[in-house]
């Protein structure tokens, strides 16, 4: 089985040992060390693992590394620019959206690749696309009020 | 996790896990403590008045213990830094932030100033643990005693210093001020080489709340900004140098023992450590792959025990209850008046038999450990809701004792009720000490749907008595095994025998989220439903009717003023409501749902919920504090219940799709 080379992380290209059916959460996590994405369940249902592959949103438990050695990953350690926080990280600590947070990466990386894509979704429309992030503190209404928050933010700073 | 049961507890006698903590006796030498402190104010929150000392000493330290009993101690070091120790834990229910905004309200110094050194054995005083909604009640009235004396001892070193009267003096943003002279001077100036202790009782007046300025406001998360840049490490993110990974290898069935077990290959494979000891029999490797491929290459077999299927799940609690257990009026048991003989003469009588399932608690982080040998010292962060049981979980496990035991909780990813116990500790601690290096066990999805406890199952019978125009004359009620909180009525009935029976546990079973509250509400709550039926009233008017208490009566008249209550219904579409008090919170939630009657399915269109529980500490974390239970029972019908065969597993009860979170985002 052919061993990855390089893999393009927040910028980054690393350097990985890892067999192509790796998962690519377990080698962000203990071979690179970007604990940031959390492993719920293993099997894409929980969304906790979620990173943005070429700017959209992917289980990176469930996703080989192999397949993703010549795209651009993004992991929540890489969504912030130096001291600035992504609108969508800023957005989720001015709503509060978070309790014991262990979900909260996985789901402002979805956000993010929701947002990429549209931000005049309503609030039914955020919760459907956010229905795959599962969260048992039960923080959802303050998640979607983040995201129609950084929506208008992104919005804003765009006009 | 005690399978034998702990009837000890008499406030949440479900608690079949706790076993009776060790009284916690700590002996520490006040010169050390400022050793490691470094020179400041220390001011300890002891729980015994008799040993509280009211005179503040600053002669240089004297080699005298600190008091036993302590609750919390805070100190204030040369920098103006303020660090507060407790044995609580941060597991999302944004306590970090609560108490930090209590020590910040009373000692008058910048949130950003207070460190908060939470559930760690060896530095923070002990705990029972973080449960039972105690942490808001007790041990931030604590705090702010504790940051109150502090203010008033850094107000007492002004004054000495300026030789003024300290009633000129006040304390604002962590520095004195004289209100005539208007010279101020810093925590940090004040403290400034000093090794100053004093010790206070817990119990006594603190700021009432019309006087907060900090608390009751919204404060958001103190390390917030940690967990929205992936910064934070969780129990699972803990990492050490050459640390190894382990896995543990499972029995195809609860209670089995090992019969056969072959490691050969296993043991074959480059850098992995195979443990066996008992019916212990785990790995460790360097990467988790590897783990996972050595635990593959074992070949175990085991000898089952006979198992409890579903179907008989419910009959075996009815008849397997533990006898004698509690007395009169204790809470298990309490009895008014005469049910028989009422029952016989009243208009309407009513049976009914409601059902609770065992569910699994699914904290997002499953249970995590990462353990470190050092000699014959153990440490051990790992994601529990009482690091001080874990230590002695440990201790007894490798029988040394506790003081050789350090366990550190770092933030974990929830609990929920199902972090109170250290099996991950110990299956980390036991292949660390074979495998000679540090070894992190985080299990997977479905060993925590398999191998943690249960909220417990349980039946629970009502029967009742009712006269014609509406007012409840009896009320018998039996709760076999799902526990006691919630467990007596809120309605005013003059005949009643209320009896929670424990039973011979099944499975694991512990505390889950509001504790049998949520199973005594809703057989509670559906029986009164039914009532209100048989008798032919509205059910807000009999329930009503039947409620003498002001608080409960008044959230149930503004919820059903909100909602709309005796509106008319579009087709298709129900109306309900529940109530209750529990935990000093009154609460009444309405609901509309719109059933399909072609699939049966039940869709939330809409829910009313008035909550009322006394002073709000921090808006925002009561709000969504108090938001989740509107969203979990919701979500619960999506809980898949745990399936349990007559041998081995089911794959019903080890798969994510038991906790599905999509009804949670749509009501």
């Amino acid at each position: 089985m052919a061993t990855t080379r390089q893999l393009n992380v927040n910028g980054r290209t690393y350097n990985v040992d890892a067999e192509s059916d790796a998962s690519l959460l377990m080698v962000l996590r203990d071979h690179l060390d970007l604990t940031g994405s959390k492993y719920g369940c293993g099997e894409g249902q929980c969304g906790a693992c979620t990173v943005l592959i070429d700017g959209k949103s992917r289980r990176s438990c469930i996703t080989h590394v192999g397949d993703v050695a010549q795209k651009k990953i993004t992991t929540i350690e890489g969504l912030a620019q130096g001291d600035r926080l992504h609108p969508v990280q800023q957005a989720f600590l001015d709503e509060g959206a978070m309790q014991c947070a262990y979900c909260t990466s996985g789901m402002i990386m979805t956000a993010v690749s929701l947002l990429n894509t549209r931000r005049d979704s309503s609030a039914a429309e955020i919760a459907r696309a956010m229905e795959g992030n599962i969260c048992r503190c039960g923080t959802q209404p303050r998640i979607v009020s983040a995201i129609q928050r950084a929506a208008k933010a992104m919005n804003e700073s765009r006009s | 996790m005690n399978h034998e049961l702990d009837l000890s507890s008499p406030l949440e006698p479900e608690r079949y896990e706790l076993k009776a903590p060790p009284i916690y006796h700590f002996e520490v030498d006040r010169r050390e403590f400022f050793k490691f402190l470094g020179a400041g104010v220390l001011i300890v929150c002891v729980l015994k008045d008799s040993q509280a000392e009211e005179s503040v000493s600053d002669k240089p330290a004297q080699s005298v213990s600190l008091p036993k009993e302590v609750a919390a101690w805070l100190h204030i070091g040369e920098d103006g830094g303020v660090t507060v120790y407790t044995g609580k834990v941060e597991m999302g229910q944004n306590i970090r932030t609560s108490l930090t905004q209590a020590v910040a309200e009373e000692l008058r110094v910048p949130v950003e100033k207070i460190q908060m050194v939470m559930g760690d054995t060896q530095l923070t005083p002990y705990d029972r643990g973080t449960f039972g909604s105690r942490t808001t009640p007790e041990m931030n009235l604590q705090l702010r005693k504790v940051a109150s004396a502090a203010r008033v001892t850094l107000i007492g070193l002004a004054a000495a210093q300026w030789q003024v009267d300290r009633k000129r003096l006040g304390a604002a943003d962590g520095k004195i001020s004289d209100t005539e002279s208007k010279r101020t001077v810093e925590y940090a100036a004040l403290v400034k080489g000093r090794q100053l202790t004093e010790t206070i009782p817990a119990d006594e007046a603190l700021i009432p709340a019309t006087q907060w300025t900090v608390a009751g406001q919204a404060l958001p998360k103190v390390n917030g900004r940690d967990f929205v840049t992936g910064k934070h490490r969780y129990p699972c993110d803990q990492k050490l140098p050459d640390m190894l990974y382990g896995k543990i290898v499972r029995p195809d069935s609860f209670g089995a023992t090992l019969a056969s077990l072959d490691i050969h290959d296993a043991e074959q494979i480059p850098g992995v450590t195979v443990v066996h000891d008992r019916d212990f029999v785990g790995v460790a490797a360097s990467s988790p792959e590897a783990a996972s491929r050595a635990a593959s290459a074992i070949r175990a077999e085991w000898k089952r025990q006979p198992q409890i299927s579903n179907k008989e799940l419910f009959d075996y609690l009815k008849k397997n209850p533990v006898e004698g257990s509690g007395p009169l009026e204790s809470p298990f048991r309490r009895e008014t008046g005469s049910v028989e003989k009422v029952s016989e003469s009243a208009d309407h009588r009513l049976q009914q038999s409601y059902l609770v399932n065992y569910i699994a608690h699914a904290p997002l982080e499953p249970r995590a450990a990462l353990a470190q040998w050092s000699g014959d010292s153990l440490t051990v962060w790992t994601g529990t809701q009482r690091p001080f049981g874990v230590r002695s979980e440990l201790a007894e496990a490798f029988r040394m004792p506790e003081e050789r035991v350090r366990v550190l909780m770092p933030d974990t990813g929830s609990g929920y009720g199902g972090k109170h116990t250290g099996e991950t500790a110990i299956e980390a601690a036991r292949l660390a000490r074979a495998a000679k290096r540090p070894v992190k066990i985080m299990w997977t999805r479905e060993e925590e749907f398999t191998w943690a406890y249960f909220r417990p199952a349980g039946v629970i019978d009502v029967s009742s008595a009712v006269r014609n125009d509406g007012k409840m004359v009896s009320w018998e009620y039996h709760n076999y095994n799902s526990g006691a909180a919630g467990i007596a009525t809120v309605y005013n009935v003059e005949n009643q025998r209320i009896q929670f029976h424990p039973v011979r546990a099944l499975l694991r079973q512990g505390s889950y989220r509001a504790l049998a509250a949520t199973a005594n509400h809703f057989a509670r709550e559906s029986h009164m439903d039914e009532l209100a039926h048989l008798v032919n009233k509205d059910p807000l008017e009999f329930r009503l009717k039947n409620l003498t208490n002001d608080r409960l009566r008044t959230v149930f008249e503004a919820a059903a003023k909100k909602f709309g209550w005796g509106q008319t219904r579009a087709p298709g579409h129900g109306f309900g409501m529940g109530g209750g008090f529990e935990k000093g919170g009154n609460v009444a939630t309405f609901v509309e749902v719109a059933v399909d009657r072609t699939s049966g399915d039940v869709k939330v269109v809409r829910m009313v919920t008035a909550f009322e529980c006394g002073t709000i500490l921090i808006r925002t974390v009561c709000a969504i504090n108090w938001k989740a239970p509107i969203l979990w029972p919701s979500a619960a019908r999506c809980l898949r219940r745990l399936n349990l065969k007559m041998e081995g597993f089911s794959t019903g009860g080890s798969r994510i799709i038991d906790c599905r979170g999509s009804a949670m985002f749509r009501c």
